[in-house]
């Protein structure tokens, strides 16, 4: 096949993939626009398979037959809960795949058009340190992402003393080699500072404390995305310099999105630390009293209202609480009740994870409704049901400006009538911060397991 | 054919680069924030088009460090495009309206 033909139906897969994006403004475009990407990346690897260079196919039908073989069986399998470990894995491989290509191209350069051994272009080169450097970062700060994310090992944020200034060093040290590397085409140079990246990405990642994991998650997929790009200019190939510059357009919106959902600047997020101080609770936290209720008395309550407002939280999905709570709407709707979710952007532990897990529970999409759609609603709900959920209807955003969650928006759960809040205990939530509204005198606490509870007040009702 | 100072190849793709960035900003801000779960799904996908690199790598007749390399990566890259399509599928089935009465 000729270059310029391959770069054509190149083309024609680029457009495929924009076309799968474009496909997710509406969950009923959504399905189509995932076949045009299949389509798009079937004809990549087809277009690919024809390059005169490619010559034996033993290996590379082994590589796919065993890669597509665990990849289908594992996303087939996968918990809707566990969708977070499973995308920061999925990061892993695009960083370690990346990896791999700029060193394949170093050690065959020939085959990429870039030059011969020893002699490789200077852009290239410059490219190929960017390109293994992004994805080494990618490849070892999404492994430390799947280990927190999977409780392999702590969330909570590791720092000491001097790290930036270490972080700092490396980075010098990584522009130090690269440089070195651009000069003489040096391998040890080359794997210098692939070692040293991939350090960085440990280092990055280990002061991010689990409250942040959501931009973790977009920002990795966000990097995937460049290093992609930088594997696209290294090789001179204009189907990965659009897609991985798609991606990283997609991660870093991600990222933003989710950093404005709790307020956080992407720089203090980076910086990390957050969620390792203690919560310091206000002062006055003696005297409070706190209203508790039955499923009985929560079913009651809910019978006799016009509207209910339901505020899940990944609590509810660690309780598997989800398919009980939507028996418990349809119940509700039954009696002529409005019902309707309201989705704050951090509920899940990753982007759009909430709507994931109640679409998994068979609520229909038109009843859950976003922060910004919904928020205005709560005054004239009789009752805010929040199941799982704790920081996300804090007030405390709103009044406390020492409160780490300070200016986070909020959904207004206080404004309904009756607040109805699903609870283990008191204890605080995943930021650590203490909740006045549980104290609220519109407020019912309902302590238990929070499927146990739905399942309860299913039966109550 | 007067002569004509040549453009380098490389700022045609840096072109390339910098349109798509804009590309991808105005459709991904288009994306409905329900799918940014499966949205983070299909990147992850079609990021693993990078397989077309590995493939060349992993072609050539022979063994050689670098179709070690290839082959690795084309099998990574593999899982990661299997698993990043079915699981936004398996995803996306999910998605239903309200059934009408």
């Amino acid at each position: 096949m000729s270059a310029n033909l391959s770069a054509l139906l190149y083309l024609v897969a680029s457009v495929c993939f924009i076309l799968a994006l474009k496909g997710l403004s509406s969950p009923t475009s959504s399905r189509r626009g995932n076949l045009i990407g299949i389509g798009g990346m079937a004809l990549a690897i087809a277009v690919t398979l024809l390059d005169p260079g490619v010559l034996s196919y033993e290996w590379i039908l082994a590589g796919i037959v065993l890669g597509g073989g665990i990849g289908v069986v594992t996303a087939l399998r996968i918990q809707m809960t566990a969708m977070p470990q499973f995308v920061a894995a999925f990061h892993s491989l695009v960083g370690m795949a990346a990896v791999l290509v700029a060193a394949a191209a170093l050690y065959a350069p020939e085959a990429y058009g870039i030059g011969t051994v020893g002699a490789i272009k200077t852009a290239s080169r410059i490219e190929m340190s960017l390109g293994i450097v992004i994805g080494a970062i990618t490849f070892s700060g999404s492994v430390v992402a799947f280990t927190k994310l999977q409780g392999l090992v702590s969330g909570a944020p590791v720092v000491f003393p001097g790290q930036h200034l270490l972080n700092l060093v490396i980075g010098l040290a990584i522009i130090g080699f690269g440089a070195w590397f651009v000069a003489e085409e040096g391998r040890e140079a080359f794997w210098l500072m692939t070692a040293l990246a991939l350090l960085v990405g440990v280092l990055i990642i280990i002061p991010i404390g689990g409250a942040d994991m959501p931009v973790v998650i977009s920002m990795l997929n966000s990097y995937s995305g460049w290093a992609a790009a930088g594997i696209g200019f290294t090789l001179e190939n204009q189907l990965l310099i659009i897609t991985g510059a798609l991606v990283g357009a997609s991660g870093a919106i991600l990222s933003y999105i989710m950093c404005k959902g709790m307020n956080r600047s992407f720089i203090s997020v980076i910086l990390g630390g957050f969620g390792a101080e203690a919560s310091a609770g206000p002062a006055d936290a003696g005297e409070r009293t706190v209203k508790q209720g039955s499923a009985e008395d929560a079913a009651f309550i809910m019978s006799n209202a016009r509207k209910v407002i339901i505020v899940p939280g990944y609590g509810m999905a660690v309780a598997q609480a989800q398919h009980a709570m939507r028996e418990m709407a349809g119940l509700l709707k039954k009696e002529g009740i409005e019902v309707k979710y309201a989705i704050h952007p951090v509920a899940g532990r990753m982007p759009g994870h909430m709507n994931v897990l109640l679409a998994e529970a068979n609520v229909p999409y038109d009843e859950v409704f976003e922060f910004e759609e919904i928020n205005s609603e709560f005054a004239g709900a009789d009752v805010a049901f929040v199941i799982g959920a704790n920081d996300v209807v804090n007030p405390i955003a709103k009044s406390d400006s020492s409160s780490p969650i300070y200016g986070m928006p909020i959904l207004d759960a206080e404004n309904a009538k009756t607040v109805l809040i699903v609870k283990r205990s008191l204890a605080s939530g995943y930021a650590g911060i203490d909740n006045p509204l549980f104290y609220k005198a519109g407020t019912m606490m309902l302590f238990g397991d929070a499927k146990k509870m739905v399942e309860d007040i299913v039966k109550a009702l | 054919m007067e002569a004509v100072a040549a453009i380098d190849p490389f700022i045609f793709r840096f072109t390339i680069f910098v349109l798509a960035i804009f590309v991808g900003y105005y459709v991904v801000w288009s994306v409905t924030p329900a799918l940014h779960t499966p949205l983070m799904a299909v990147t992850n996908a079609i990021s693993s088009v990078i397989i077309v690199g590995a493939l060349i790598a992993a072609g050539p007749e022979g063994a050689s460090l670098s179709k070690i390399l290839g082959f690795v990566a084309v099998m990574l890259a593999s899982v990661n495009i299997f698993g990043g399509f079915a699981v936004t599928q398996r995803m996306l089935q999910m998605f239903k309206k309200r059934q009408a009465k």
